[in-house]
This record gives C-alpha cells, structure tokens and sequence, in this order.
C-alpha cells in the first residue's frame, strides 16, 4: 500500500483540522443556542479556554478509582481522534480511509462508548451507574440506527467505505433517493442522542434526573476531564461531518485533485457553520424528554432507517 | 486398520489425532485409578491432556491443507466398524476443539479441588471422554459412529453437569439436559434413517451418493435441525442451557459452551452441506428466521440476568442464533447458485464459531476463578473485583469486549463479515426475500448492540464499582496455571480479531468444500493488511492498523499532556454529593441494570414482580424473570405426559395375577394373529 504524499498531507491536515476546530464547532454551536435563546453569548473561544485550565489543574481521583478509570479517558480520545480522521471531511484521498469503513466506524463508537460507560461503573457511585446504564440503553437503539442509516448509503453507492460513498454521491447525477430522506430523519434523530444533546440529552444541566454524559463523567477532573471534554466535542465534529458525508457530500478534494483542499476546508467550515445553527435551533424549540421516552424517540429512529432500507429494495433497486 | 485413499505419509495426520484421543482417554483412565489424588490429577494429568490439545489443534491446522483422510477401525459390534474420516470441515472444527481444550485443560491444573461434588478423578475422567467424544464427533463417517460418539459426549457431559449432584436443583438441570440431549438424538437417529434411503448401509459415503426425493430430504433436514437444534440451543429447545451451564464446575460449563454447541453446528453443515446432495431455498430462510428468533431472545435474557453463569448461558444462546443466520443465509445462496456470496456467509459463520469458541470458554473459567475467590454466582453480591483478581479482571475484559462485537477483537470480525453478507445481497429471485435480508441485518444490528450492553452489565457489576459484600475484600487472584488457561483464550481472542486473514486461509478449505468458493484469493489480492472481501472500493478493515492508530493516537496525548502541562494525581474519597451515608449497596444493582431492558422487551418475558408498600417494617423487593416458552410448551407436554402416565398407571395394579393376565391375554392375541 502506497501512500502518495498528497494523500499523507491531506490524513495530517485532517487530523488536525479536527482536533483544533472541533472545540470551535461545540463553541459555535453554545453561542448561536445562547442568542436564539436571548443570552448573552459565551466567547467562541470559551472551550479552548477550559480545556486549557482544566489540563493545568491537578486531577484527583477516587481512592478505589483503577487502572480503567485512569486509562479510559485517553482511549476514548483516541478513538474520536481515529473517527475523525476516517470520516472524509476535506479530501476523500484519505491513506486511513481503508482501514474503517462505516461498520467499523460504528464499531469504534461503540468502543469508546463501552470504555466510559465501564469508567463510570468503576469508582461505585450510585451516579456511576446511572450514568453508564443510561448511556448504553441510548446506545443499544442508536448504534444500530446509525448503522442502517449508513447502510442506506451503501446499498446506494455499492461501497461501505465512506470515502467512496463521497466520492460515488458526490459525482452522480442528481437524484432524489427516498430512502436517503428516511436515512436523514433517522440520522438527524441518532447523532442527536449520541451528541448528549436536547431533547435525549441536556449538556448544560446537573440535575440528577435528566442527565446522562454529565453523570457518566462526574467523577473525572483536570486532564481526564479535559480529555473527555475533547473527545465530546470530536464526537460532535465526526458526526457532522458523517452527516455532510452523506447528505451534502459536495465540495471535498479528490484522488485526482489534491489542490482542491484549497477550497474544501473552506467550504467545510461552511457547512459546519450552517449545521451548528441548525444542531442550536433543533435544541431551541424542543423540550427534553423523560428518559422512558428517549427508547421510543430512538426507536422510532431505527423504524424509519429499516424502513430506509426497504424502501431503497422497493424503488431503487 | 484398513487405510482409506492416500499414502502413508499423508494418514500421519489422522493417526496422531486418534493417538491423541487415545491419550485422552488413557488419562481418563489414570485419573479413574488415583482417584483422590487431587495433586496427581490437577497438576500431573491435566498438564499432559493441554499438551495434547495442542498437538491436536496444530495436526488439524496442518489437516486442513491436505486431501481428506479416512481409515475404519475395528472397534465396537462385528460387523459395524467405526468409519473416521477427516476432510477440511473436520479439521477446522478439530482445530477450534484443539485451541480451545488447551486453555481449559491447563485452567483445570489449577482449577481442580477436593470436595466439590464428584472425586476429581472421576470428573478427570468424564471431561476427558467428554473431549475425545466431541472429536470424535467430527470425525465419524458413518452413523453408527457418529452416534456413538455424540452419545458419549452427551452422557458424559451429563456427569460433568451433574458432578455436585447433592444439590437437588443440580440434579433437575441435569434431568433436563439429558432429557433434551435424548429428544435431539431420537431426530438425529430418524434424521440418519432417511437419509440412508432403505440401503441399510449407513456409511457417511453411501448417505451422500442417494437420490433423496425433495419431500424426504426436506424431512431429513427438518429432522437433522431438530436434532442439532436441541444441542445446539435452538429456541425454543433452548431451556437446558441456562440450567446446565451454571449446574456444570466451570471447565465443564466452558467446555460445553465453547466446544459442544459447535459440534451441533458442524454437524448440522455436515448434513445439509455435504450429504444431502439437494437443497430448497425454504430451508435457508427456516434457518435464518430460527436463528434471528434465538439471537434477538438470548441476548434480551441475557441482559435481565442476575447470575453470572446464567447471563453467558443466554449469551451463548444468542451466538448460537448468529451461527444459525449465517449458516442459514449461506444455505439460501447456495441453493440459488450464488456460490461467492454463500462463502461470504459462511466464512462468517466459521469465524464466528472459533471466536465464540475462544471468548466464551474465557468468560466461563473467569467466572469460575470467581466462584472460588468468592463462592457467590450472584451478581447482585459481587463488585470491585479488579481490585483484589486484576489478571481475572483484566483478561475477563478482553473476553467481554469480543464477546461485545468490538473492533479490533474477534467478535468483530465475524459481524463485520456477517454485515457485509447481507449488504452484499441483491437480486435474489423473490422479492419476499430481497424484504426480509434488510430486515433480519437490522435485527443482526440490535443483537449486536444489545450484547455490548449485557456485557458492560457482566463486567461492570462483578469487576468494577465497590465490593457489595465484606468478604470480597480478601478475594484471592487467580492461580498461576489458572492465569496461563485464561491469557491463552484471551490470545486467542485477540489474535482472531488481529489477524482475520490467516483466519480466511484456514476457512478457505471448508467453504471450498461445502459450497465450491472460497475468499483467500481475492482476500490475498489485497495485501496482508487489508481485510476486501472482494474489492477495497467496497469495502474494508484492517484491525492492525486500526490498533496501532488508536494505540498511536493514545501514546502521543498521554505523552504531550505529560510535557506540556504535568502528570500528577491526587487521590481522594470519591464525591458523595453531599450525602455522607452511602454504602456499596447503593450502587446498581444488577437488577437495575437491566431494568430499562425489562421495560422495554417487556412482552419478552414472564414476569412476577413483588414491590414493597410504603408502610412495610422490611420492605423487600422481588422480581423473577421467566421464560415464557415454560409456560407456552414445556409446562402443557409435561401436563400431557403426566396426564397420559396415569392412565397407563390404571393398568399396573402391582399384583403378579394381573400381570400374568395381561401377559396370557398378549399371547393369545399374538396366536390368534399368527393362526390366521
């Protein structure tokens, strides 16, 4: 497997692109939230700052707290930083783009989702478990949502790999597939729910009764805190970019092309911008829901992604 | 011994593998002498019978490779030799015994104690005719030995379940299983029956030449999926594997589940495969809609379970139900004629098998490692063991991340390959089917994602958190002999899900044998690295490098954290939000771990729930979660048996006259018969 040097630049300009501006993406969504709701905004850089002082600060840890709890925090990074650069946001000339296709991809959520939830069973508070429980009755309907959704893509484009996905979509003609239309409701729904975000989820809440992420992480602090923050906001970075992906995958840089990353990071930027203000306006005018409803939200989800699938075998194939 | 077709270098194979379970059976039989030298079995002969797997499993691996091998020994009735042959499918099922007995063997040496049920040598003995049994199993080439072989794995994995038969509810587990192990034989023996066509020559090479009309292969094959289905843990013939597998000392358990399940597996692929010459598309889909059945209700029983042993009884019936859609959609393809994709399913299938083999008999002897450290199975009593057992810990980890389905572990392989299968699949003839393969991949999609959270259940309630009881602060680790068993499997586990490719090699030989294709060629276009099952523009994983990435990725944040910022830690008493009274006892519960599942599969499950009032002194609650197949069929026949047992009751009356009477009243009917 040759790596050609285009391909490399791109993979590192990827990861980094990712790693530096998924803060922004989670600062830039806060503030558009903070104006539709009348607030004033926090500054955009607001997380950069706190992940800043979070990594100065001394972590404590539990007393019981082991290896697990310690360790996890960096396996969750890494398993964003990877979904981050598998996802083919600039340029789908990706040297890792071959290593995951879109089950793995799915599988490397799962991963990171199994780690946190075991973290937060390890110290043995009663938030602890509440937490992780929660986190994996979300995750037990979402995974499998995510994946029919991404299988209504591939059964479109004949390729699993994203990379091809985009590249496949990108170039066909123009055509609207009713089986994406389901794929995009059920997705819009998914990375709702995984993101912690309103109505599954409220990221701005400590209250004991609704909350899921905040209680899976209460225990971390400082660098392990900082970690996990980061990876949360990767997370929200590599489903955007997913959903561009699949739905609006126009504008990245090709095999053939690589001086069009000139414009695909722009036009990246772009289109994150616009899905931040939609993730803000979405999160406005919806109220959050009891956690007994989050499994019927979640599967209605799923419904609608297998519905997807069929109706992909009824009127495309 | 009469030698079948091949040379004398190329029988090599065949002969060490029988010597092999010579051996076996040859420490059975020590063992039976020092029967209660505890030393002398544990450390003396479980040691000689791991070496052995080994051996075993790498001759089959080498017999993978080769033409098939037959020879008869003259053993058993005059007349009716034993016919063993072993072709590619033997061997690959072969070398999963082999791999998988090495790790539980060794765990024995130092698992093995006085004062548990049975005397050690006599359970010494049972596990080892249980093992030459299975191999046996596969290797049999006529019916006659192939029952007598699945007979003695079934009797003596009987034994092994009911070894602490003191215990009144272990000796009803083992009733049960013997009672299922008995309906299954009855279909395989009738399975047998029609398939030899009235020849009366039950040679496996007579069975594949016959000319079965459609209607009597399909009966032999409903037969044949009865039978194995019963062993295997098909739903609804499913109730004996959460009874047996926590009776069994956990070696056995692991065994049983690992190993015998698989058996049912290869002998199910052996028959519809290999010696009935036809088959009919509905066959295929019977097998996927029973094994999407069995997958969805494993995995929603395992989630609700408060035993330990229990929980991964339900898990193996859900893998079962994974196997069974595999084999179900190879079945499909290869009746259609659509070879390439009928590998795919297959290999999948194949893989499964092995790492199912490998991370269930882990998590089984894990937990019998906590059973000794603890004496508790309930998980409800457990917690904080990575404290007080980290190699248990840590090792169960990689178990329950495979068993999850995560990449880069063998779980994952086998689903990522399974997945592929059902996106692969077009233009099957009837639209029927085109709708129902999306379906059953959703459906193969929640299974999956459901598993890892029944396995964030195992983990976290027994491992992680703090110790719900006094007692399991002074927990001890496992014993070395006991970690060497564990970290084998975990390996193996591992090994499995980094290097799929060697795995297709080896799958190769069988899916060219039973459906005429296999992957290794086109896999092998793509490099070493890269898993394509057919092109890299349609799809592909590689879990090396996805490990060396997020193993990178991780190194080089710790790395510059530690630079840029600083490394240190602080330790404190975890955060008790302002409430200074809480105890290990409020936290999860495994109970409530599972209750949004309960809630949510309610219909899943009968149920009777007893909750405490809010003016109760000792408030108690209680939940028990039933099978519901109890109650819609075992619980009716058993009435109708019962029903029918009295009524032939009225006839014995216990006095010699009347039996006389009906013995004179019988000879006169027969003479009045033969007089016509």
């Amino acid at each position: 497997m040759l790596i050609s040097p285009s391909a490399f630049l791109a993979q590192m300009l990827q990861f980094a692109v990712a790693l530096a501006a998924a803060p922004l993406l989670t600062g830039w969504v806060n503030q558009c939230r903070a104006w539709l709701q009348n607030k004033t905004a926090p500054s955009l850089l607001l997380p950069y700052r706190q992940l800043h002082k979070l990594f100065y600060k001394e972590p404590v840890a539990a007393d019981n707290a082991s290896m697990l709890f310690r360790t996890a925090p960096y396996i969750v990074f890494g398993c964003m930083a990877l979904a981050c650069g598998i996802v083919p946001a600039l340029s789908t000339d990706l040297p890792l783009a071959p290593v995951a296709d879109a089950i793995a991809l799915v599988g490397l959520f799962a991963l990171a989702r199994v780690f946190i939830s075991l973290a937060a069973m390890d110290i043995g508070t009663a938030f602890g478990t509440l937490g992780a429980r929660r986190e994996m009755l979300i995750g037990f309907l979402a995974e499998p949502a995510l994946l029919m959704t991404l299988f209504s893509a591939s059964l479109i484009t004949n390729s699993t790999s994203l990379a091809n996905i985009v590249n496949k979509m990108a170039h066909s003609q123009f055509q609207l597939y009713p089986s994406m239309a389901f794929a995009g409701v059920a997705f819009t729904i998914v990375s709702l729910a995984e993101n912690a975000r309103v109505p599954v989820d409220n990221p701005a809440t400590h209250l004991e009764l609704t909350m899921v992420h905040e209680a899976l992480i209460l225990e971390y602090s400082a660098r392990h805190l900082a970690l996990l923050e980061w990876a949360a906001s990767l997370k929200l970075f590599a489903y955007s970019c997913i959903g561009l992906a699949l739905f609006f995958p126009w504008g990245v840089a090709e095999v053939d092309a690589p001086l069009a990353m000139v414009y695909s990071l722009p036009a990246l930027a772009l289109k994150l911008a616009i899905g931040g203000v939609l993730l803000a306006l979405i999160e406005t005018v919806s109220a959050k829901m009891r956690i007994f409803r989050v499994p019927e939200f979640l599967a209605t989800a799923f419904l609608l992604a297998v519905i997807g699938l069929l109706v992909h075998g009824l009127l495309e194939a | 011994m009469t030698r079948g077709a091949g040379g004398m270098d190329r029988m090599l194979d065949l002969d060490t593998i029988l010597t092999v379970i010579a051996i076996w059976v040859g420490i059975g039989v020590v063992a039976l002498v020092a029967l209660r030298r505890t030393r002398f079995v544990a450390h003396g002969l479980f040691p000689i019978s791991a070496l052995m797997s080994l051996a075993l499993a790498a001759v089959a691996l080498h017999g993978l490779f080769v033409p098939p091998q037959s020879t008869v020994l003259r053993l058993g009735l005059p007349g009716l030799p034993f016919h063993l042959r072993m072709d590619s499918l033997s061997a690959y099922f072969l070398a999963v015994i082999g791999a998988t007995s090495a790790g539980t063997s060794i765990f024995s040496a130092g698992y093995v104690r006085k004062g548990e049920g049975t005397p050690p040598g006599l359970q010494c003995l049972q596990y080892h005719l249980f093992l030459a049994g299975m191999a046996l199993v596969v290797l049999a080439d006529d019916a006659y030995a192939f029952m007598v072989a699945w007979e003695t794995m079934a009797l003596s994995s009987y034994f092994l379940v009911i070894a602490n038969h003191r215990v009144s509810a272990i000796r009803h587990a083992g009733y049960l299983y013997l009672l299922l192990a008995h309906i299954g034989a009855l279909a395989i023996l009738l399975c047998f029956g029609v398939l030899q066509a009235n020849t009366g020559d039950f040679t496996f090479a007579n069975l594949r030449v016959q000319q079965l009309s459609p209607f009597w292969a399909s009966i032999a094959f409903v037969l044949a999926v009865i039978g194995f289905g019963a062993k295997a843990g098909i739903v609804p013939l499913h109730v004996w594997l959460p009874e047996a597998h926590p009776a069994a000392p956990s070696p056995a358990s692991a065994l049983m589940s690992g190993i015998m399940l698989k058996t049912a597996v290869y002998a199910l692929l052996r028959v519809a495969f290999d010696l009935l010459h036809v088959q009919i598309w509905w066959w295929g889909v019977l097998l996927l809609g029973l094994g999407v059945v069995t997958a969805m209700y494993g995995v929603v029983f395992t989630t609700v379970q408060t035993d330990m042993k229990r929980l991964l009884a339900f898990s193996s019936i859900e893998n079962i139900g994974l196997i069974f859609v595999g084999t179900g959609l190879a079945l499909m393809f290869h009746t259609y004629g659509m070879n390439a994709l009928a590998a795919l399913a297959l290999t999948a299938t194949l893989i499964h098998v092995a790492a199912h083999a490998l991370f269930k008999s882990l998590l089984f002897l894990a937990t019998g490692t906590v059973l000794h450290a603890t004496g508790e199975r309930n998980l409800g009593k457990l917690g904080g063991l990575i404290r007080t057992m980290p190699w248990v810990a840590w090792l169960t980890l990689v178990g329950a991340l495979a068993a999850s389905g995560l990449p880069p572990l063998s779980g994952f392989v086998s689903e990522w390959l399974l997945l592929q299968t059902f996106l692969f699949t077009t233009n099957l003839p009837t639209s029927f089917l085109n709708m129902l393969v999306p379906v059953v991949a959703a459906a193969v999609a929640l299974v999956a994602a459901l598993s890892a959270y029944a396995m964030v259940k195992f983990f976290g309630i027994v491992f992680l958190g703090r110790p719900r009881e006094e007692k399991l602060q002074r927990a001890r680790d496992a014993s070395r002999l006991e970690r060497i068993g564990l970290a084998w499997l975990a390996a193996g586990s591992v090994a499995l899900g980094l290097a799929p490719i060697q795995a297709i090699d080896c799958v190769d030989r069988v899916t060219h044998l039973l459906v005429g294709f296999g992957l290794a060629q086109t896999v092998h276009a793509n490099g070493w690295l890269l898993l394509a099952p057919t092109s890299i523009q349609r799809a592909s994983y590689s879990p090396i490098i996805f490990l060396l990435v997020v193993a990178a990725c991780i190194a080089f944040t710790a790395i510059t954290v530690r630079i840029v910022y600083h490394g240190r830690l602080r330790r404190a008493p975890p955060w008790d939000c302002g409430f200074p009274h809480q105890t290990a006892r409020m936290q999860d519960t495994s109970e409530g771990f599972g209750q949004p599942i309960r809630q949510i599969f309610e219909g899943f499950f009968w149920m009777r729930r007893e909750l405490p009032s809010p003016f109760d002194a000792r408030p108690r609650y209680r939940v028990v979660i039933e099978d519901r197949f109890w109650h819609w069929i075992y619980q009716p026949v058993q009435a109708l048996v019962d029903r029918a047992a009295r009524l032939a009751g009225r006839v014995q009356q216990g006095r010699i006259s009347i039996y006389l009477l009906y013995s004179f009243l019988t000879l006169v009917v027969m003479l009045l018969l033969v007089g016509r």
